[in-house]
C-alpha cells in the first residue's frame, strides 16, 4: 500500500496543466467577491453559514430560556417559541451543518487533497454559493415578514404547516419552503462539482484508494445529498403549491377551526415520506464528512496510521448505501402500516454494525498512537463520547418497539443533539483548529481553543446526557409549557433549569472561539507550511495559504496512501503523499 | 491528563446518573411491560458498549500519549480483529433486534376479543366515540363536521346512529380489557399519548389508524398530544379514566349516543 504501481502512474495525462485552463481573476471584486476559487467560495460559505449558525445559537438560548423559566420573558410567547425552535433546528441542520461540511470543508480540501488546480466547473461552483446566500437571506427575511417566520416544527408537517393553527402560516411557511428550494438548487451545483472532481481530477497516483477518508467522506456524502435532496425538493414544491394555489398533495378533506376547506383527497403522510426519505440520509450527509475528517485528524494527530483504512471506506460506502432504505424509522407511529416496522428497525439495526466499525476503528488507531493532546486530537476524543453516546441511543429508537413510548419525547431531541449536533460540530471545531493555519498561515489561539474545548465538551454532555431522562420519564418535546402535569414532579423544572445554565455558558464559550478566529488572524503564531508534520497533498502546497491554482507549474504526483505515519526505518514519523518511493532510509 | 480524567469521569458519571436520578419511566398502567422489558435490555447492551468504549479511550490516551522520543506503531489493518468486532457487534443488535420485533409482532396484531372505540383529534381537544350495540362504529368523514356533529359521524349511516359521541368530556375504558383503539383528525397530524400506557399512535387527517392495549390499572391518566399541531399542541390535554366494570357500566349508561346529539330536541 505504501509504493505506487507503474499502472496507477502510467495511464494518467501529463502533470502539467497549462495557467490558461483556470479563470484568472483581475480585480479585486473577482479575487474575492464574485470568485471562482474553490478555496475563496469555501471561505464564503463558511463565514455565512458561521453567521447564520450564531443566528441559531441565539435561537437556542431563548428557547431554553423559555423551558427553564416559563412565563417569565414577555418577549418569548408560545407563537416565538415555536418560530424559534423551528429555524433553530433548519437553520443547524441545512444551512450550517451541511453548507458548512461539504460548501466550506468541501470546496476547501477536496480539490487541494486531491491534487487539482481548482474544482473542475469553477463558474458553477460561484454560483452554487451564490444561490446558497440568496437562500440563507430568504431564510432570514422570514423573521421580518408579517407574522413572523413559520413555526411549523423543522419537519414542516403539511396540513398544520400551512393553516392558521401554526404560526407563520401567511409568510413565513412560503419563504420557508423558497429558501429550501433555492438551497437545493445551490447545493446540486456545487455538490456536483465536488463529485466530478473527486472522480476526475484526481492528480497522478492518486488512486481512489489512496484518498484521504475526509475527501471519501465528504464524496460519500454528496452523492448521497444529490439522491436525497431532490425527494425535499419536490415535497417544498407540492406544499407550495397547496398553500398558494389550492392544491391538495398533501391536504386532505379537513376542517381549520370549524369551518370546512376546499381541500381533499391528498396524504399529509406522503409528505412524511418525502421528508424522511431525505430526511434520514441528511443525518449521514452530515455525519460521513465528520466521520471523514475526524479519522485524518486522529491520525495525524496520533502519528499513526488509520487502522482499518479499507474497512473504513467501505463502512462509509455501506452507511450511505444503507441510509436510503432506513427512512420510516423516523415514522413509527406515524399510521403508515404498521408491517413496515419489520424491515425497517432490521434495516435500522443492521446500520449500527459498520458504525461501530468505524467507532472501533478510530479508538483502535488511538492504540499503541503517539498521541499528541492538541487541540484537533481533544475535538476529536468528544466526538467520538458523543457520538458514541448519540450512536447508541439510536439503538432504543430504531428498534421499533422501544420507540413508541420514547419518540416525541426529550429521548429523541437529547438523542438528536448528541449524534448529530454535538458530535459533527465537534468535527466541525477539530477541523477549524487543524485547517486554520493552512487557510490563513497562522495558528490558532491554544488557550482560548482550550477553554472553548473543555466547556464545550463538559457543558455540553451536562447538557444532553440528563436530557435523556426527562424522555425516558415522557416529557414531550415541542412544548412551550409543560403547565400542571401529574406525571412530572418538580424536580424536572430544577434539572430543566440546570440544563438552561449549561446551554448559557456553553453559548458563550463559542463566542470566545469566534473572538479566536479574529484575533488569531493578525496575531496567531506564523504556522509554516505543514505546522501537524501531515501527510495529505494540502500541507505540501508550495505556498501557505495555497495561491489560485494551489500547486506551482506542476501538479503533485503521488506515490502512497495518506496514513505513512511512524512508518518503521523512516527518516520522520510522517512520509507525505508525494515523497518518492523508496520512503526508507535503512 | 486533564481529558484522560475526564474521560474516566463521563464514563463513571454517566453510570452513576443512571443509576442514581430520580426520572424514570412512569409506573406502567397497561399490559405492554415487554416495552419495558425491551429498554432495560437495551440500557444494559448499550451502557456496556458506551462505558467499555469511553474506558478504552481513557486508558489509550493515559498509556500511548505523547512523550518525548516515543513512536507510534505501525499496523494498518488486522483483519481478524475486525472482523471479530464486527461480528460481535452484530450479535449485541440481534440480541436487542430479536425481543424487539418478537413485542412488534404483539404490538401489530390485536386480540380478537378487544373492544374497540375511536379516538377524534381536533385543534385542540380531545373527542371520542364507543361502539353502540351492534358493536359497529358508523362511517365518518371531516366533511360533515358541524356544531352538533364535531366528530363528523355520516348522518346517512345507520351503524352511527347509536355511537355513544363524548367532547370535552373523560374517557373511561374498562380495566383488563384489550381495546383496539381507532384514530382520526380533523384537521392536523396530532398524537394519541398516555405515558402510562407507553403505545402512542397519530392521528392523521384523511385517514384511520390503529393500536391496542389492555389497560391493567385502576385510576385516571393524563392524555397528552404528540404530534406537533399548532399554537395550542402543549394545551391538548384530556383524561383517560380506567375503571372496575361495574363504574364502567354505570358511567357508560348515562353517555348520550350520536342521535341524541344530533336531535337534542327529542
Amino acid at each position: 500500500m505504501s509504493e505506487a504501481t507503474a499502472d496507477s502512474v502510467g495511464s494518467v495525462g501529463p502533470a502539467e496543466v497549462p495557467e490558461v485552463e483556470l479563470y484568472h481573476a483581475h480585480t479585486w471584486l473577482t479575487k474575492y467577491v464574485f470568485s471562482q476559487d474553490a478555496k475563496v467560495i469555501a471561505i464564503q460559505y463558511s463565514l455565512t453559514a458561521t453567521a447564520i449558525g450564531l443566528v441559531a445559537l441565539v435561537l437556542s438560548w431563548l428557547m431554553r430560556l423559555q423551558l427553564a423559566f416559563p412565563g417569565t420573558f414577555s418577549l418569548i410567547q408560545s407563537e416565538n417559541y415555536y418560530q424559534f425552535i423551528t429555524m433553530h433546528g433548519m437553520i443547524m441542520v441545512i444551512y450550517l451543518l451541511t453548507a458548512l461540511f461539504l460548501g466550506g470543508f468541501g470546496n476547501y480540501l477536496i480539490p487541494l487533497m486531491v491534487g487539482a488546480r481548482d474544482m473542475a466547473f469553477p463558474y458553477v461552483n460561484m454560483l452554487s454559493y451564490w444561490v446558497y446566500l440568496l437562500a440563507v437571506l430568504i431564510l432570514v427575511a422570514g423573521f421580518f415578514a408579517p407574522g413572523g417566520p413559520t413555526g411549523a416544527g423543522w419537519t414542516l408537517y403539511p396540513p398544520q404547516a400551512i393553516l392558521s393553527g401554526t404560526p407563520g402560516h401567511e409568510w413565513g411557511i412560503i419563504l420557508m419552503l423558497v429558501s429550501l428550494i433555492l438551497f437545493i438548487i445551490g447545493f446540486t451545483m456545487g455538490g456536483l462539482n465536488y463529485v466530478v472532481t473527486v472522480l476526475q481530477c484526481r492528480t497522478r497516483g492518486m488512486t481512489l484508494m489512496r484518498l484521504p477518508l475526509t475527501v471519501w467522506g465528504i464524496f460519500t456524502a454528496t452523492v448521497m445529498a444529490l439522491l436525497a435532496f431532490p425527494a425535499l425538493f419536490v415535497g417544498c414544491v407540492m406544499m407550495t403549491l397547496d398553500r398558494l394555489l389550492g392544491t391538495s398533495f398533501f391536504m386532505p378533506t379537513l376542517v381549520e377551526q370549524g369551518q370546512l376547506l376546499k381541500y381533499s383527497g391528498g396524504s399529509p403522510i406522503l409528505f412524511q415520506h418525502l421528508f424522511w426519505f431525505f430526511g434520514h440520509p441528511e443525518v449521514y450527509i452530515v455525519a460521513l464528512p465528520a466521520f471523514g475528517i475526524v479519522s485524518d485528524l486522529i491520525s495525524t494527530h496520533a502519528r499513526k496510521n488509520i487502522f482499518g483504512y479499507r474497512m473504513m471506506v467501505w463502512a462509509i460506502v455501506g452507511i450511505g448505501a444503507l441510509s436510503f432504505i432506513v427512512w420510516a424509522h423516523h415514522m413509527y407511529i406515524s399510521g403508515m402500516d404498521p408491517y413496515f416496522g419489520f424491515f425497517f428497525a432490521t434495516t435500522t439495526l443492521i446500520i449500527a454494525v459498520p458504525t461501530a466499525i468505524k467507532v472501533y476503528n478510530w479508538v483502535l488507531t488511538l492504540w499503541k498512537g503517539d498521541i499528541h493532546l492538541t487541540l484537533p486530537m481533544l475535538f476529536a476524543l468528544g466526538f467520538i463520547v458523543t457520538f458514541v453516546n448519540g450512536g447508541l441511543t439510536g439503538l432504543f429508537l430504531g428498534n421499533v418497539v422501544v420507540d413508541v413510548p420514547l419518540s416525541a419525547t426529550l429521548f429523541v431531541v437529547a438523542h438528536f443533539h448528541m449524534v448529530m449536533g454535538v458530535a459533527p460540530i465537534f468535527v466541525v471545531f477539530g477541523g477549524i483548529y487543524h485547517w486554520y493555519p493552512k487557510v490563513t498561515g497562522r495558528m490558532l489561539d491554544d488557550t482560548m481553543g482550550r477553554i472553548h474545548f473543555w466547556v464545550t465538551f463538559l457543558g455540553a454532555y451536562a447538557i444532553f446526557f440528563p436530557m435523556h431522562y426527562l424522555g425516558l420519564l415522557g416529557v414531550p418535546r415541542r412544548y412551550y409549557e409543560l403547565g400542571e402535569t401529574a406525571f412530572i414532579p418538580p424536580s424536572a423544572a430544577s434539572l430543566n433549569v440546570f440544563i438552561t445554565v449549561a446551554a448559557l455558558i456553553v453559548g458563550a464559550a463559542q463566542l470566545v472561539f469566534v473572538f479566536n478566529l479574529v484575533w488569531s488572524l493578525s496575531r496567531g503564531k506564523e504556522a509554516g507550511g505543514n505546522p501537524w508534520r501531515a501527510t495529505t497533498l494540502e500541507w505540501q502546497t508550495p505556498q501557505t495559504p495555497p495561491g489560485h491554482g494551489n500547486w506551482g507549474k506542476e501538479l503533485p504526483v503521488v506515490y502512497r496512501w495518506a496514513y505513512d505515519y511512524s512508518v518503521p526505518g523512516a527518516a520522520q514519523d510522517f512520509v507525505p503523499q508525494n515523497q518518492p518511493a523508496p520512503a526508507r532510509t535503512g | 491528563m486533564p481529558i484522560v480524567i475526564a474521560l474516566v469521569l463521563v464514563a463513571v458519571g454517566s453510570v452513576a446518573f443512571h443509576l442514581l436520578n430520580p426520572w424514570w419511566l412512569t409506573p406502567i398502567a397497561s399490559n405492554w411491560e415487554y416495552i419495558d422489558g425491551t429498554i432495560a435490555i437495551t440500557f444494559w447492551i448499550t451502557g456496556f458498549v458506551f462505558t467499555a468504549v469511553v474506558l478504552f479511550m481513557a486508558y489509550c490516551v493515559f498509556r500511548f500519549r505523547h512523550k518525548e522520543g516515543s513512536q507510534a506503531g505501525y499496523r494498518p489493518e488486522n483483519n481478524r480483529l475486525e472482523w471479530g468486532l464486527a461480528i460481535v457487534t452484530g450479535i449485541g443488535v440481534v440480541a436487542m433486534l430479536t425481543p424487539g420485533l418478537f413485542v412488534w409482532s404483539q404490538f401489530v396484531t390485536a386480540p380478537r376479543d378487544s373492544s374497540e372505540i375511536e379516538v377524534v383529534g381536533q385543534q385542540w381537544s380531545w373527542g371520542f366515540r364507543l361502539p353502540g350495540k351492534n358493536g359497529r362504529l358508523g362511517a365518518s368523514d371531516a366533511k360533515y363536521v358541524s356544531s352538533n356533529n364535531p366528530l363528523g359521524l355520516n348522518p346517512d349511516d345507520p351503524n352511527g346512529k347509536d355511537n355513544v359521541v363524548i367532547v370535552g368530556d373523560d374517557l373511561h375504558l374498562p380495566i383488563g380489557k384489550p381495546v383496539r383503539v381507532w384514530l382520526r383528525s380533523v384537521d392536523v397530524v396530532h398524537d394519541f399519548y398516555v405515558p402510562e400506557f407507553r403505545a402512542k399512535m397519530d392521528l392523521v387527517p384523511g385517514m384511520v389508524t390503529r393500536f391496542w392495549f389492555t389497560p391493567t390499572k385502576a385510576g385516571t391518566f393524563e392524555i397528552l398530544c404528540a404530534g406537533f399541531c399548532g399554537i395550542g399542541h402543549p394545551q391538548m390535554r384530556g383524561n383517560v379514566v380506567v375503571d372496575t366494570e361495574n363504574d364502567y357500566q354505570t358511567w357508560l349508561q348515562k353517555q348520550q349516543t350520536f342521535a341524541q346529539l344530533s336531535n337534542p330536541a327529542k
